[in-house]
């Protein structure tokens, strides 16, 4: 099989004017795919995200850690516009990706998602069959395909599932294990050919062994794919991560509980010298 | 602050008394209960049972083929080579017409309510109240206006598509509840699993949504049919004759339906025509199982487990 050249990554352009990087001043890696400057995120009047700020790189897998209600999920969904879908919801600040604000008046919210893909909590298949469920993506966004059984085989075998279900791509995806249908549910992003991949705790139903193939999956998509994973597994986070971001709950002066980016460095150096007390705290499990 | 002994005191059955176990207590409060709840289940079932067994008795006679061949007659003498094939026909037609008219126009306000419509806003809760009032109008008020507005100002006449409209609308509301109940019944993950996809919002509803609410928008659109087919006020003031002896040939064609000539028979004094009225209440009766049975299949049939 070599469907390689039957898919096509999207162009980076979403707004459709030219606000692409010139490949030529783009020095070094560390150029990241994404930056969030001062970014708060709003339900309503309450401001449930305060002020984060940090740079999503590419190819790397990004965690966020902190203790529930600490704002993590909030800024995750914020990265696709998937806060679009809670009403009064509203960002402040700017996420840019490639170097354009995602969320410009001309941004098409449709197109950011069809770039930057995401897994759930809870795997969620489609009532449908294993291959209609990863055919979805790609014929919803009309992607050119010269052989869709390839491209389904192909995004499968990424997830690390083909083996498991090439003799029943007919029968439903909501028969397979919770760790199959997650796996599953990897493979239907893939198919799109995002660039970025947002995961929301995408282990926590699941069993030790489930999430040990989820996280060997995530190091391996990490070649091709940028990864940003909510978890609150730290040890999860220190094993698969490059960079983590450390988030905790406040509570100002009048009483609210707001979310803050505490600290953010990568992983090696944030779980073995944190620079916060805060964050000693808490990976030392004194905190949350 | 309460002391420790407190705690084993309100303990239950200490072992004050050593085989509390295995004295079972008589409970009357739970018995009474359970005796009143299938009193009551009774009675419900009882009263449907004695209806059905009644018409089935006084009906029997008439239970053959006269009953969909025949035209009915207003004649006593001719009553024995009579039936109910007008009305019939009649109630087939208007039945049809009101699937193909309120299936649409319900679904679609339901996806726009439930999918489109911003809850904040005034005039989508003042519409979504209105709904809700609309299922409880009294069907003779239906009538009255279709009298009004689709037969007189429409000019549209004693017809079938004058019944079928006025019967339309008097379930609309009830084809709306049921499918915004469907929609409403898909778990919101697989909408985000969707978008997530970079699917629009029409596609999403188109395929994922609608699909998977097939069922519920199904068994609510053929009960709030049955319910359609039964329906007698409103026709009573739309000129359903009652003695016609053709069948409705045009949307503009006059009609009768069962319902309006169980009526007509049933003031009748003469016992055939009550015997005939017993016949067609059984005909009307079988329709209306018929397509509830419908709606059991397609639930069973179509239904998925999260």
């Amino acid at each position: 099989m070599n469907p390689t050249d039957t898919t096509n990554r999207p162009s980076v352009s979403i707004a459709g004017v030219g606000a692409q990087p010139t490949g030529t001043s783009k020095p070094d890696a560390a150029d990241p795919v994404m930056e969030l400057s001062g970014v708060s995120v709003f339900y309503g009047a309450y401001e449930a995200v305060r002020d984060t700020s940090m740079p999503i790189q590419e190819k790397q897998i990004t965690a966020m850690i902190g203790p529930s209600g600490c704002g993590k999920s909030t800024i995750l969904r914020s990265l696709n516009r998937m806060n679009d879908l809670i009403p009064g919801a509203r960002v402040s600040g700017a996420v840019t990706y490639h170097g354009q604000d995602l969320y410009a008046k001309d941004v098409d919210p449709i197109e950011v998602r069809r770039r930057i893909g995401m897994v759930f909590q809870k795997p969620n298949p489609f009532p449908k069959s294993i291959y209609d469920n990863v055919a979805y993506g790609p014929r919803v966004t009309g992607m050119k395909v010269s052989s869709m059984d390839d491209l389904v085989e192909k995004a499968l075998r990424d997830a690390a599932l083909w083996d498991e279900v090439k003799d029943k791509l007919k029968t439903s995806g909501l028969a397979l294990s919770g760790g199959q249908q997650q796996r599953l549910c990897i493979a239907r992003t893939i198919a799109v050919r995002p660039e970025i991949i947002l995961m929301d705790e995408p282990c926590s139903a699941l069993d030790p062994i489930a999430t040990a193939k989820i996280e060997d999956l995530m190091s391996e998509l990490s070649n091709d794919y940028t990864i940003v994973i909510v978890t609150h597994n730290m040890q999860q986070a220190a094993r698969v991560s490059h960079y983590t971001a450390f988030f905790t709950a406040e509570v100002d002066e009048r009483q609210e509980r707001h979310g803050r980016l505490v600290e953010f460095s990568q992983t090696g150096k944030l779980f073995t010298n944190p620079a916060d007390k805060r964050t000693e705290d808490y990976i030392t499990g004194r905190f949350g | 602050m309460s002391t420790p002994t407190t705690t084993t005191e309100t303990r239950p059955d200490s072992s004050a008394s050593g085989n509390a176990l295995t004295q079972r207590r008589s409970r009357p409060g739970e018995v009474a209960f359970r005796l009143a709840m299938q009193a009551c289940l009774l009675i419900a079932f009882g009263v449907l049972a004695a209806l059905l067994t009644w018409v089935l008795v006084k009906g029997w006679n008439r239970l053959d083929s006269r009953l969909w061949t025949e035209m009915p007659t207003g004649l006593v003498s001719r009553l024995d080579g009579a039936g109910v094939q007008s009305a019939l026909v009649g109630t087939l037609w208007i039945i049809s017409l009101v699937a193909l008219i309120c299936l649409p126009i319900g679904v679609l306000s339901a996806i726009y309510l439930e999918e489109y419509a911003d809850n904040t806003r005034w005039y989508n809760r003042l519409l979504e109240l209105n709904i809700q009032n609309l299922a409880g109008v009294p069907s003779i008020i239906f009538g009255i206006l279709g009298l009004g507005i689709i037969a007189r100002a429409l000019g549209l006449g004693f017809t079938v598509i004058t019944a079928a409209i006025v019967l339309s609308l008097l379930v609309l509301p009830v084809v709306i509840i049921a499918t915004r109940e469907a929609i409403r019944a898909v778990p919101q993950s697989i909408r985000h699993a969707s978008y997530a996809l970079g699917a629009t919002k029409w596609q999403t509803v188109s395929r994922q949504v609608l699909p998977s609410a097939v069922p519920g928008i199904a068994t609510g659109s053929i009960l709030a049919l049955s319910r359609a087919i039964g329906e007698a006020a409103p026709l009573i003031v739309l000129g359903a004759v009652t003695f016609i002896t053709f069948n409705p040939d045009g949307l503009d064609s006059g009609y009768t339906a069962l319902p309006i000539q169980i009526y007509t028979f049933i003031t009748r004094s003469q016992s055939e025509y009550t015997e005939l009225a017993a016949g067609a209440i059984v005909l009307l009766l079988a329709i209306v199982l018929a397509m509830n049975s419908i709606a059991i299949f397609v639930r069973n049939r179509f239904e998925k487990r999260w």
